[in-house]
């Protein structure tokens, strides 16, 4: 029924009383790079967890690769997957967080093996060529045997990113990919994205890296307090934001 | 020559000489062990020499056959109901864990029974059992039963010792793998189900690894608790190492020294049990500097001796 990768309507999602997202409806087509702005406790973190369902929404519909997230629907009936069919689900999806997340017991290539072998059952031996294949593309092949608190923040990131890509997602999300590292590590995860973005990664960035976005981003959506305030190319939205909202967030960030 | 005069030759970048100080001296610490060591002197001066030890006896029922075949037994003992209550213990965890409220409820009522009641009463309790279920059956309730038997000949001494014992630990170790898997990083469970990984392979692969670090420290501690508990098992008359020997003095009155074997016994287990541990703790320290076990050794010249061993080991991981 549609094309679009990524296909939000009307979003909405609660934690108890207090309402995080209040209606956030988008489209990210297949090969886009969608760049998500927006000031601290809008909703950004919780609009990507949504996407593979580490969180349940509450109304609306998310539609990724044309297929319902968290639901089978039935006629007019949705039905809840089970929580093997939302981990199916997932393997498709790859995410890179903020705080990288790395499996601190296992090293470099154990992180990036564990889950094409656990997950998917790849056998061992294509599970790890494709580990050393992943972790040379983001400029870590030498670094296979570090586990995790032997390396700079920004070679966990890039490991985070191999370990995400070695599961061959159709979408990647990043929520803030670069804003736990040092100002001098920032560059070589943005580069490593950039990469991705080069080779047609379908890819949601929520970042505050306006020259990244400016330069890799198709698209720029503005959040703020729950909602979508604007949408548009990169250029337009950083030199003509049409929103006030936009235009004092972006003389805050730039 | 000060350590503070640059030498003629100089290295060649420039860089200042290696420190060379005279390291802090710690006349308390040497005080401490002499007067330690004057005390064990004193100790095993009148251990060695008091005739009442009776060390020739303590000697010949060392490795009787009656003593050996206690000290099998309490280690067999120890080592099944460790197992039951580890096991147990990770499911109660996970239990006590789990979002409904009806099995986190089950979880809680049972910790609550086994912890809150003595040991030596839970064992009685099962030894008695065939009093309180002379039929003990398999079925549905109030349905048919597939299968019964006299509770008497089902819970002998030997399952009645295993089942107060384990099923005793498994309520402590709950708590312990409770407090394991709550000291992991939420975002560590949050990357293993964005990869993918169900909820029980991420508990299993991700979660639980990480959480050793916290659990076996107490758990070595619940094992050697354990392997002095199944002493207690005594009382439902079954032949553990203690009750062996009871047996024995009760024949010829020498106590204090058959007492004696029992506890070497004890002492010599108790060790290789720790032994064991370190070993399991470096094994399950992987990925982390800090935290891995110091030998022995190292910690008893670091203490003693020199304030420059103080910041060895805490650098590189393996
Ligand atoms: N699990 C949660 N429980 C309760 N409130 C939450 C939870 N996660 C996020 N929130 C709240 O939702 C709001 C939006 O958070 P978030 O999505 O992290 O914003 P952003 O990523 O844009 O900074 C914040 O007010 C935050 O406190
Ligand atoms: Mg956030």
């Amino acid at each position: 029924m549609s094309e679009a990768m990524l296909r939000a309507e009307a979003v909405h999602k609660s934690f108890g009383r207090l309402e995080v997202l209040k209606g956030i409806s988008l489209e990210v087509k297949p090969r886009e790079v969608m760049c998500l702005l927006g000031p601290s406790g809008s909703g950004k973190s919780t609009f990507l967890r949504c996407i593979n369902h580490l969180e349940k929404i509450d109304a609306g519909r998310l539609y990724v690769d044309g297929e319902l997230v968290g639901y089978r629907q039935q006629g007019d009936k949705l039905y809840e997957l089970k929580d093997k069919e939302v981990a199916m689900k997932r393997t498709e999806i790859g995410m890179v967080f903020q705080r990288f997340n790395l499996f601190p017991h296992m090293t470099a290539l154990e992180n990036v093996v564990e889950a094409p072998m656990h997950v998917k059952g790849t056998p061992r031996q294509a599970a790890v060529q494709r580990a050393v294949e992943m972790l040379d593309r983001v400029g870590l092949a030498d670094k296979l045997q570090s586990y995790p608190s032997q390396l700079s923040g920004g070679q966990q990131q890039r490991v985070a990113i191999a370990r995400a890509l070695a599961m061959d997602p159709k979408l990647m999300l990043f929520d803030e990919p670069t804003s736990a590292l040092d100002p001098e590590l920032v560059g070589d995860v943005l580069d490593v994205m950039r990469g991705l973005a080069r080779d047609g990664m379908t890819m949601v960035v929520v970042t505050h890296e306006i020259g990244f976005a400016r330069e890799a981003g198709d698209t720029v959506v503005f959040m703020d307090d729950g909602l979508v305030v604007e949408t548009g190319a990169p250029r337009a939205v950083f030199e003509n934001p049409k929103h006030e909202r936009t235009r004092s967030f972006l003389s805050k960030v730039l | 020559m000060t350590s503070t005069q640059v030498s003629e030759s100089g290295t060649p970048a420039g860089r200042p000489e290696a420190i060379k100080a005279v390291p802090v001296r710690h006349p308390g610490r040497w005080v401490a062990a002499a007067i330690v060591a004057i005390v064990a002197v004193a100790l095993i001066r009148s251990v060695a020499t008091n005739p009442r030890f009776e060390w020739d006896i303590v000697r010949q029922y060392f490795t009787s056959s009656q003593v050996m075949h206690g000290l099998l037994v309490t280690i067999e003992l120890t080592a099944i109901s460790m197992v039951i209550g580890i096991v147990l213990g990770v499911i109660l965890a996970v239990m006590r864990l789990s979002p409904n409220p009806l099995v986190a409820g089950a979880s809680w009522l049972y910790i609550w029974l086994f912890r809150g009641t003595p040991l030596l009463v839970q064992l009685l309790f099962w030894n008695f059992i065939s009093a309180l279920y002379p039929k003990i059956a398999l079925g549905i309730p109030f349905g048919p039963s597939f299968f019964d038997v006299s509770a008497n000949s089902l819970i002998t001494p030997f399952v009645a010792a295993i089942l107060g014992l384990g099923l005793n630990e498994g309520a402590y170790m709950a708590e312990i793998v409770r407090a394991g898997i709550i000291s992991v990083d939420e975002g560590q469970t949050e990357a293993a189900h964005a990869l993918g990984m169900t909820r029980l392979k991420t508990m299993r692969r991700i979660v639980l690894p990480q959480a050793m670090r916290v659990i076996i420290p107490p758990t070595g501690n619940e094992a050697i608790s354990m392997l002095k508990n199944t002493s207690l098992v005594s009382v439902i008359a079954y032949t553990e190492l203690l009750y062996s020997v009871q047996l024995i003095y009760a024949a010829n009155y020498k106590q204090i020294p058959l007492l004696i074997v029992a506890s070497i016994w004890y002492l010599i287990v108790t060790t290789i049990l720790s032994i064991g541990q370190y070993f399991i703790e470096r094994r399950f320290s992987r990925g982390s500097g800090r935290g891995r076990p110091v030998p022995l050794a190292e910690r008893m010249r670091r203490n003693l001796f020199f304030a420059r061993y103080a910041n060895r080991g805490a650098g590189g991981a393996p």
